[in-house]
Formats: C-alpha cells, structure tokens, sequence
C-alpha cells in the first residue's frame, strides 16, 4: 500500500497550532497506525477454540467481515451480562465522571489521548449501554451520553479495550470502586462474540487449551527445557538438582508461568525454584499437562478462562498432592485467587498447605489449597531456613516493580520484598505514588505483550520506566526485580529502551544467586553465567 | 556570541521556554483534556516533565553558549518520547525549528534596535546543529524499536537455540572491537 | 453547549415553577399533587433501581485489594483497604461513604521539582475530596434539618443540629453555615467541569444538570429564608398534613414556597434516573463490599457455567508418544 504523497506547504510541518482540533469524543473516530495495535486473531486458533467468527482478517483492513446482524449480537451479549454481573451494572449506571480517574491510567499518562482515561475507555462502552438499555438514553440520545452502536463504535472498542491492560490502578482511585478492569474485561468478551481477538491472545489461549501452555510447548520440550537448565545449575554449583514430571503421589505440585521454561530471563527464575526445592528437598512435582499458571483466556472471556484454568485442579486430583505452589506470574495471580475457586472448587480432594519445612499453616489459602512462591519463601527465610549469602548479589542495586494483579487483585506486597532484602544488600524502593498499590503497570499487561505493537507498549510503560529512571539516577539502580512472567518478557524491552543498562530479574532468581546449597561448589558466575563480584577472572 | 544578544536572551529566558513547551504541547491535538499542561508531579506525568525539563536545559545550555554536549541528555530525553507517540519523523521533530521562529518573534524588537543580526543568525546555527542531533537521536530511537522486536524474540528462543547447539557455537560479537557509541 | 443545554432545562422548571407559584389555582397541583407523585417516584425508582441491580448475581470475588493481603502471621495486614472479615468490610466502606476514602488518596504528596531541586507538594487532587465532602456532608446537613417540618413536636437532636449549623448567629433568621458551604462547594465543583480541561471534556449534560438544579435549589431555598419570606406556619401546616398523609392547603404561604417545592420535587424525580443513583450503587460496587477472604473460603457463582474442556485423556492420546520417548509416567502404557 504506497502512502499518499502530498507536499507540504512551505512551514505547515513546523506551524505552531495552538488551537486544538478539538473534536468531542464521540465525534472522532480511531485511526489505525502500524505499531500501535496488535495483529487481529488468526482463523486457525478461533477454530481449535471453538470461538465465533473465524477468519483472517486484519484491523488495518477496511472491511473487517463481520457478519450481518453483528449489532444484535452485541446488544445481546450486554444484556446477558447485565443480567449475570452486577459489577457490571452497578458500574454503568454510577459513574459520576468526577474525573479522579482519568491521570491514573498509564496510558493516558503517556498518550494525553483523552479516550485513554478510564472514566472516558468505560464511557465507549456505557454510552451503547444508555442507548439500548436506558429510558433517558433512547430519549434524549446524545444529551444523555447515549449513541447508536455501528462499526466505528465496534472499531473503537476493539482499539481502547486493547489499550488497557486491566491492571485496576484507576479503581484505586475511584470513589465508587468502580474498575475499568471490570468493563475492559466485559468489552473484550463482546468483542469476542463477533471474532474480534488479537493473535497475540487467541494464539496462546490455543495453544494452552491444546498443549497446556502458552507457548506450545509439547511434553518432551518441557522436560528437554527444564533439563538444560538442571545442565546449566550443574555448572554452576557443581549440584545436580532432580526435578520431576507428572509424579503421582508427591506433595506438592508446582505451577508456573510457561515464560519461566523458555526465554531470558525467566529461565534464570526457573532456575531459582528448582534450586530452592532441591535445597529443601521438596516432594514436588511438574506438571506436562498443567504447565500454565498464566491464563490468558482471562483476557478472552470468562468462559475460556475457565476452560484454560481447568487443568490446575484436575492435575492435582489426577496426581493425588496435598497442595499447589504457584510460581511468580501477574495475572495468573488474580486468576488463582480470585476466580480459580470459584470456577473449579471446592478443592476438597487437596489439603491446607503446611510448609514441610517449617510447619507453617497457610491458613490464608484454606480453601484454594495453592500458595504462592513469594509466601513459602518468605516464610523459609523467617524462620532461618535457607542459607544465603547476599553478597552474591553486591554488584546489583534493585529496585523492585509491583505487578498489578499480585498488588491490586491480592495484596502481595510484603512477602516478595521480605525475601528481596533477605537475599540483597543494595535494595532501594521507586516513589511512594509508583508502587505498592499504586504501581504503574509495565504497559504490556493483559496480552498486549506482542511485538507489532512495540511502539504503544514503550509508551504504556513509560510511568513506570520513569519512576526505574528516577531511582537509576538517584541510587544506581541496575536491576529490575519483579514477579511476573509478562514483566519478565516486556520489561527487557522497556528498560533497553528508557533505561539502557537496568535489567530485570525475576524475585526467586535474585534467591538461586544467594542462595548456598549444600556441597555446592565454590560459584564463580550467577545464573546468567555472569561473574560474580570479585570472583570473577576479568573484572 | 555577542554579550548582549546573550543577555537579552536571559532576560527573555523564562518567555521563551514557556512559548516553546506550549509549542509542543499544542502539537497534542489529541490532549484535549490538557492533561500534559496541568499536572506537574514528575511521576503523574512523565511526558510533561520530560518536556519542561528537557526544552528548559537546551535553552540554558544554548543561552550559556556552552559545550552542546550537555544539551545532548536533555534532546535524547525528549527525542525518545516523542519517536513513539504516532508522529512523522517531520511532526516529532518540528519543536527544534519552531525555536527559531519563536526567538525570532520574542527578540523582533531588541533585534532591530541593537541591530545583532548576526549573533542570530549564529544562535540559529546552534539551533540547526541540535536539530542535526536530534536527527541522529530520532533515527536511532527507531531503529531501536525495530531492535527491540528481534531482542525479544531472541530472548524467547534462546534456550531452544542453545539446545540445538545453534548458539554456543556463534561467538558474541567482540563489543571491544566495534565503535563505541558516544550516546 | 452541554452546559447551557443543561441550564435552559433548569430555566424551564423554574419558570414552570414560577407559573406554579404565581397561580392560585395550581397550588394544590404544586403543593400537593407534584410531591406526593415526586416522593413516589423517588421512593419506588430508587427501589426499583437497588431491586435491579441486586438481581444480578455477584458472580465472582473481585473486591480491588489496596493493601497487604492476609498471608503470613509477621506480615502485617491491611485490615481495611484488604479486609478479611465483615467487620474489615464495614469499616472499609464507612470510610469511603463516610469520608471519601478513594478521593482523599489522591491527596498524596508529591515530589516536584523546585528552584532548588526537588520538593515536597500536596497534589491539588485534595480540593476534589474537600469539594465533594462539603457538598455532601451539608447537603446531609440540610435534608436532616428540614426534618423539622415534617415531625412534630421538634425532636432534641433535630434541634441542637439546627444550632450548631447557626452557630455563627449572623443576621437574622441566623444564617446556616451549611447553607453557606453546599453554595460555595457546588459552585467549586460546576467551576471545576468548566475550567478543568480533563473534567470539561468528560462532562455530558447530565453531570450539568443536577449541579444546576441543586444549585437553584439552594438558591431558592436561601431567598426564602433571608429575602422573600414565607409564612412559616403555614407551610408547616401544608408539611405536615404531607407527612401524615392529610394534606391540607393553607392560604398564604408565599410563591418563594412553591418554586423551591417544585424544584426540590423535579431532583427527587430525576433521581432514580439518573448518575445521582450512584448513592445507592457504592453500597454495591463488589471491589469494595466484598470480604478479601478468597483463598480462604470460596466464593458461589449461581450460574457457573459447564465449559468444554480439554482433558488429560485427551492430552495423553495425543503426545503419549512423545511423553513416554521422555521418560514421563503416563495412565496408559
């Protein structure tokens, strides 16, 4: 497609405009630039789905084939979850847009593109909800807020709810609790109903409905991936740790994103948890079969979040363990504390977690019966359990990034930093307004980690490499610690871009570097085969 | 440069980097709602503070008629942002020339009566060399994203290269033996 | 155009108002008739509104977690912005209804850059808080007040309410503080929708209008207390015959009686209809009401629905292959 070519006027490029084109929002329609959406979902993953709509087609497309009668569906689709969510109704009608909101979503933030406020990404959404469902909306129409949904309305949605990544900041901030995560997640599963997905979500919801995880990978790469890394510890420690698979009767099961088994730098974190279980000479098994912990049905629809979740409990029935530990991942984390129970329990055929070593009750996952690894090690490291030697990670000055389900969608604020500053001397906190429950996502969040859309996801993490750049330059800081999977795969990418030379670090890998195990022998490199300070030959 | 075009400038200094920052910010159409203007909290809003930071250092360096390295930091700061907010190349950069037009206007009078034509024309050389900068900035800003993309996949599928036996045996070029970047 | 789109509808009821007031004939319409049906739409639509949302099932456990999670004995929770017991939950919503909680964050302080390097300043976002806690806390102030009208004798604390709120002793009837700060605060947050380009370009007419009409409301209220009297008999008569359902209409109250009557009958009609339910709403909104007890006990969903699965066996079949070549147990050899 040749880009038109027209010559500008003598100064129209440098022409200073102080008069906005100011449009209302209604009036301006969304444009499709390359490099700031993500590619539309492929045929072949709706069908292995079972989803509406197959078909190639592309968002910067035209015509993007949605079949005749679409509008019905969709106004369908809202009153069935009208009916079935009265978070969703309560949040349609309520909204005073008082505006607190509106400059705490990071990529309004970084855009100043006003349809990124939340208050205004819900109004797409709501102002449909007024035309069909409310009196004063099919009265008044536009005075009341009200439009009629068409296929510029439907194109705007499928841009705006795929530019937030559901990380709840502005619900922290709303009077009324009301959560854009909330609506986000209602528009996508209506987007859905008439094929509109992106590939970078539909590809791996097929692949972990199929195969068992994100990524694909079959049985034998699992365990061929996870062996390479035993090989790497050997070198490294002099200790060959033996994890096992789909072990019937162990204790415990353990479930981690499938970004930890391939990729730098959850490898590095995969590599933590084996050599922690092994130090502690854990019952646990790994899961071919349940190799997720990720869902990312979850940014699809309930339904498939549901069929995607399902493999948790069923393995660890199948497998007959006591308990679930769950590896570092964001959104997983809000999956498994908020919705896994719920879909999939009573977990009646498990037990309440005991740390085997220390004896503690995880009396908080009585139910769930599934831990996260930031809880078992900070407990380990309460109660003097693991040898460490922070000093391995001397030459690191971290700063440590909330994900936003951990934070917002379960409160893991304490644990991860506990174990953080058992395991490193140099540990500096970003500003009070950028972390905790306040966190600014890495702007990759909900499945908008793909690659064509690299220009919108180094700008929805902007806040957040600006609050790493600020405690860069104030303290140092060269590494990034976090624990999530999707950080670990998007934040290298931000910092390489905002902040050369900060890297990222899952939490449990900054632990495999100080953590001494028995026998090991003397290490000269990190997990990264990196030297350690002053041990190394060239430094 | 001539001392009294430079004083002036001084003097004119805070006019003229407010005129500047709104320059830039008016070329937000989409910011309506004037977020990157109000809020001045550097972590609420980043965009707005790299801006006012950045355009300020430049005109202080180009004030103080010192060494235009020094601006470099503050260029790269907002040539970064700007490289990936939907502009064309000419939109991203347009802010460094519309300095010119805008010192133009503010020194119109000092100009004519002390007749310092010259030291402007040399002040707006400096302002062409940054932009020549910036040039280099931008570019290698988009390169960047381009990079990131092939990184990214790199870092996915390292292990499976590693096990194939494709990666141990590519040395990693020798960073010693290429040119160092200066930035 | 919002805006004045917004003010000529509230023109209009005030001059319908007026007609109302300067009529003889319509007073039983205006006094009477109009808030009798206005309470009952207010009522019945508030119900109604409540009824409606609480049909819909809270299908899932998703109350937004804005401190440390129950986990760990030495950990120390966040009882309140995480709460694990109902007790947690009421006084975590007793603050937002209450207090404003989730609009007092916003007043954080923050880190600017100053002339020598960067300071500490208080975000203007507080101004919100104040703004919408004076409103509402007076308009409270005002309603309960009014109650006088409506009982008979006077009850104590409707009375020392009554004093407090004059304590001032200015002028004479003394002048209500409360009256006062709702005007002040309506006009700070109509002032903050104009002038405040974010809020100016989110704002519909429907966030004009009961701004307007509260804002004529009290208007109206104030002339009749200070400017145009009324006989205050009279309309207590008239009040009280409302509130006992023996309505009575005494001559001579004075037109300022039934313009503010009317006025006040249009917002109680318009209520149920509109954004202002969000009164109603933030006792249902689930990110807040909800206990943070997820993992702890599990949450019901009345509708669950059966999903199509991909099953274990089914997994096996296709790579047992390939899971045996690698040495992983598997069900069927």
């Amino acid at each position: 497609m040749a880009p038109k070519v027209k010559l500008p006027k003598p100064g129209e490029l440098s022409k200073i405009e102080f008069k906005n084109p100011a449009t209302d929002w209604m009036d301006t329609p969304v444009e499709f630039k390359p490099g700031t959406y993500c590619w539309g979902a492929k045929e072949k993953d709706l069908l292995t789905l079972g989803l509406p709509n197959p078909r190639q087609w592309s968002p910067a497309d035209e015509d993007w084939k949605i079949p005749d009668g679409w509008e019905s569906t969709i106004i369908e689709g809202i009153a069935e979850r009208l009916s079935k969510y009265r978070s969703f109704k309560v949040f349609m009608d309520i909204c005073v847009r008082c505006g607190a909101c509106a400059d705490k979503c990071h990529f309004y933030i970084a855009t100043g593109d006003p349809k990124n406020m939340p208050v205004l990404r819900a109004e797409l959404l709501r102002s449909v909800y007024k035309k069909y469902f409310t009196k004063s909306g099919k009265f008044l129409g536009r005075l009341a807020g009200a439009r009629e949904l068409n296929m510029d309305v439907l194109k705007e949605w499928w841009s705006y709810f795929f530019q937030c990544t559901e990380c709840r900041r502005c619900s922290v901030f709303c009077p009324y609790g009301i959560d854009q995560a909330e609506v986000t997640i209602i528009g996508r599963e209506l987007l859905n109903l008439v094929g509109l997905n992106i590939d970078w979500i539909a590809g791996p919801a097929a692949a972990c409905y199929m195969k068992g995880n994100h990524l694909g990978l079959e049985p034998h790469a699992i365990t061929g991936n996870i062996e390479s890394m035993v090989d790497d510890i050997e070198d490294i420690t002099g200790i060959r740790v033996n994890p096992t698979f789909n072990r019937k009767g162990a204790e415990i099961m353990f479930v981690t994103p499938s970004g930890d088994l391939l990729g730098e730098p959850g490898i590095q974190t995969c590599m933590g948890y084996l050599m922690l279980f092994h130090e502690l000479g854990l019952d646990y098994t790994w899961s071919t079969y349940a190799s997720e912990g990720g869902n990312f049905g979850f940014f699809t629809s309930n339904d498939m979040a549901k069929r995607l979740n399902y493999k948790i409990y069923a393995e660890a029935k199948r497998l007959g363990v006591k308990y679930i530990i769950g590896g570092e991942c964001g959104h997983m984390w809000r999956v498994l504390n908020q919705y896994m129970d719920t879909w999939h329990g009573p977990a009646d055929f498990l037990e309440v977690p005991v740390s085997p070593i220390t004896g503690t009750v995880f009396e908080n996952a009585k139910s769930t019966k599934m831990i996260h690894i930031s809880e078992f090690t900070a407990d380990l490291i309460k109660h003097k359990k693991l040898n460490l030697d922070p000093s391995r990670n001397d030459h690191l000055k971290v700063t440590y990034h909330d994900s936003c389900n951990p934070s917002r969608g379960m409160g893991l604020l304490d644990e991860p930093r506990e174990i953080i500053k058992a395991v490193c001397n140099n540990f500096y906190e970003m500003p009070e307004n950028t972390i905790r429950e306040k966190t600014f996502c890495c702007g990759s969040g909900s499945g908008l980690n793909a690659s064509e859309n690299m220009e919108q996801r180094m700008r929805g993490g902007f806040p957040r490499a600006n609050a790493v750049k600020y405690v860069r330059e104030k303290h140092g800081v060269n590494m990034l610690a976090n624990i999530c999977a999707v950080d670990r795969a998007a934040l290298p990418a931000l910092m390489d871009y905002w902040n050369p030379g900060v890297g990222v670090t899952g939490v449990t890998e900054l632990v495999g570097n100080a953590l001494v195990m028995k026998g090991e022998k003397e290490r000269t490199t990190n997990l990264r085969f990196e030297d350690l300070p002053g041990k190394g030959g060239n430094e | 440069m001539d001392i009294k075009f430079n004083e002036i400038l001084k003097e004119k200094k805070s006019t003229i980097s407010k005129r500047w920052l709104d320059t830039m910010i008016a070329s937000y159409p989409k910011d309506d709602s004037g977020f990157l203007m109000s809020q001045k909290d550097r972590f609420a809003n980043p965009v707005g503070y790299t801006f006012t930071k950045g355009l300020d250092g430049i005109l202080e360096v180009l004030i103080k008629d010192e060494d235009s390295a020094e601006s470099l930091q503050f260029l790269n700061d907002i040539i970064k942002v700007r490289a990936i907010q939907d502009f064309t190349p000419a939109k991203a950069m347009a802010f460094i020339f519309q300095l010119k037009t805008i010192v133009r206007e503010e020194l119109r009078k000092e100009i004519r009566q002390n007749q310092i034509y010259v030291e402007l024309l040399e002040f707006e050389s400096k302002i062409d060399d940054l932009a020549l900068n910036a040039f280099d900035i931008y570019v290698k800003c988009r390169e960047q994203i381009y990079e990131l993309r092939t990184d990214e996949l790199k870092r996915m599928t390292f292990t499976l290269l590693k096990k194939a036996n494709l990666m141990s045996e590519i040395p990693d070029p020798d960073p010693e033996s290429e040119p160092k970047d200066q930035n | 155009m919002k805006v004045l789109f917004s003010f000529l509808a509230v023109i209009l009821i005030i001059l319908v108002a007026t007609m109302g007031a300067f009529i003889t004939n319509l007073h039983y319409v205006f006094g009477i008739i109009i808030p009798y049906l206005a309470f009952a739409m207010f009522v019945g639509g508030f119900i109604y509104r409540v009824v409606k949302w609480g049909r819909s099932p809270v299908p899932f456990r998703i109350p937004t977690t804005i401190g440390q999670q129950k986990s760990l004995p030495w950990i120390k929770q966040n009882k309140i912005e995480n709460p694990t017991s109902a007790f947690g939950v009421v006084v975590r919503m007793a603050m937002e209804v209450l207090f404003f909680r989730s609009l007092f964050r916003n007043t954080k302080t923050e880190l600017r850059e100053g002339q020598n390097g960067p300071e500490l300043a208080y975000g203007s976002a507080k101004w919100l808080w104040l703004g919408s806690l004076f409103f509402h806390w007076s308009f409270l102030i005002i309603i309960v007040r009014h109650l006088r009208f409506f009982l008979e004798p006077i009850p104590f604390a409707i009375q020392a309410l009554e004093s407090i709120d004059g304590i001032l002793q200015i002028g004479l009837p003394a002048i209500y503080l409360t009256d006062v700060f709702i005007l002040v605060a309506i006009t700070y947050l109509f002032l903050r929708r104009i002038v405040v380009p974010q809020v100016r370009y989110i704002s519909l007419p429907a966030d004009f209008f009961p701004l307007f009409m509260i804002m004529s409301i009290a208007i109206s209220g104030v002339l009749m207390r200070y400017f145009y009297k009324v006989d205050l008999v009279a309309v207590k008569q008239l009040t009280i015959g409302l509130a006992t359902f023996q309505p009575v209409l005494p001559t001579g109250i004075g037109p300022m009686f039934f313009i503010h009557i009317f006025l006040v009958s249009t917002l109680f009609a318009y209520f149920p209809t509109s954004k202002l339910m969000h009164m109603g709403g933030i006792f249902m909104s689930p990110t807040r009401n909800m206990i943070s007890n997820n993992r702890m006990v599990r949450h019901i969903n009345p509708w669950n629905p059966e999903v199509k699965v991909h099953t274990y066996e089914q997994y096996e079949d296709e790579f047992r292959d390939k899971m045996k070549k690698a040495g992983i147990p598997v069900e069927k050899e």
